[in-house]
């Protein structure tokens, strides 16, 4: 990992690894979606409006994702003072709450027709909903953190890792408490879920995985150039001073 | 000699993490009773609510047990879950997937007769996912189909 600590070389990597993730991610996801809305078929008591799973569990899946991110790179961030870590952290906040915000929805719009209810306060969706509000938080302080000190301090990092407990609160929810959401479809090595959306469903969390790999990668190399830009600015002023 | 800085913090972050993991855990174990969504009905039956508390009652709707009544809205069944069951009646719109053998939850009171009366159902979509194809097999063929696929 260390290997990654100059920035430059870095950057040299991201250069071709972006585009590759992005492009690929949209293909994959693209098709996914395509085989997922068009060819899979409908759902036995569900019907039609089964093929929601095909956004709505990537998009979960991600928002989770996001956070694991933040917290993993926090724990960098703290012990070994990775250069990086900090930036990536901050390159994961937005796309995680974005998808967290999407499962939501979607989970809203499927809840209706399924269940009968838009929203209920059951433990999966009281807890993912304050997981979008740990972003919320999160993006907050990281913002403020960066305005006061240049993101030295190390409370957002403290953040991320004292939220992550809420992503086995949101995975074991179902298995805890009594939901109106059900338990989990895939588990470790089995499904409960007919191969015919399981594999249009497999395709597009890989799909929008790659998407989100690809946005995070994005959003460092703008991070580290707004740096490169702020140094050199405040090089400029220096030299100017000098005069 | 003197531990290096960067040692020192990974072994408190890592001792930090595990009591967090630790008190998280403890306070999502003290919430078991208090944060499920409904009561299943072993639960209703054993501590019968007051009949003026609303609840919900979750559950299996057992098969054969969906009547309609003469006043063509009232729907009366059972909600079970393997150890007791409750009857139910409820007076309005079903959720398109509430069907005899399917999840349920029921809001509402328990009657002072051990009959639930609910003013709003909604219905539970357990892990399975089956294709529309598979719906009209016999219950021994899709279970093996399903089996196949796992």
């Amino acid at each position: 990992m260390h290997g990654f600590a100059n920035p430059a070389r870095f950057l040299r990597i991201a250069r071709w690894l972006m585009p590759l993730c992005m492009g690929v991610g949209i293909l994959v996801a693209g098709a996914a979606l395509a085989w997922g809305l068009f060819e899979a078929p409908a759902e036995r008591l569900q019907g039609e409006t089964v093929r929601i799973v095909y956004l709505h569990v990537p998009a979960a899946w991600l928002g989770m994702a996001g956070w694991m991110g933040i917290a993993v790179a926090s724990f960098m961030q703290i012990v070994w003072r990775h250069p990086l870590a900090g930036i990536a952290a901050r390159a994961c906040a937005v796309p995680g709450a974005v998808f967290t915000a999407v499962c939501l929805v979607t989970g809203s719009l499927w809840g209706r027709p399924a269940w009968g209810t838009w929203w209920v306060w059951d433990g999966r969706l009281t807890s993912m909903l304050v997981l979008l509000f740990l972003y919320f938080g999160w993006m907050a302080l990281s913002q403020a953190s960066e305005a006061s000190d240049g993101g030295q301090s190390s409370a957002p990092a403290i953040f991320g890792l004292v939220g992550a407990v809420n992503i086995p609160i949101i995975h074991y929810s179902v298995t805890w408490w009594n939901s109106l959401h059900q338990p989990p479809s895939i588990t470790m090595g089995k499904s409960a879920m007919s191969g015919a959306f399981l594999w249009p469903l497999l395709f597009a969390m890989l799909g929008f995985t790659l998407i989100f790999a690809g946005v995070v990668l994005a959003r460092m190399r703008a991070i580290l150039a707004d740096q490169q830009a702020e140094a050199r600015l405040r090089r400029k002023a220096l030299a100017a001073g000098d005069l | 000699m003197a531990i290096k800085a960067k040692h020192q913090r990974l072994v408190l972050l890592v001792i930090a993490l595990v009591v967090l993991i630790g008190a998280g855990l403890l306070a999502a174990w003290a919430l078991r009773n208090q944060a499920s969504y409904f009561y299943v009905p072993a639960e209703i039956t054993a501590n019968p609510p007051e009949s003026d508390r609303a609840v919900r009652l979750g559950g299996m709707v057992e098969k054969g047990s969906i009547k309609t009544e003469p006043d063509g809205v009232t729907i009366a069944f059972v909600v079970e879950d393997g150890k007791a069951r409750v009857p139910v009646v409820f007076k309005g719109i079903v959720p398109s997937l509430f069907v005899e053998g399917s999840g349920v939850v029921a809001e509402g009171k328990m009657g002072a007769d051990g009959t639930f009366v609910a003013d709003n159902l909604l219905a539970k979509h357990d892990e399975n996912y089956v294709p529309r194809e598979m719906q009209n097999m016999t219950e021994a063929q899709a279970k093996q189909v399903v089996a196949e696929t796992k």
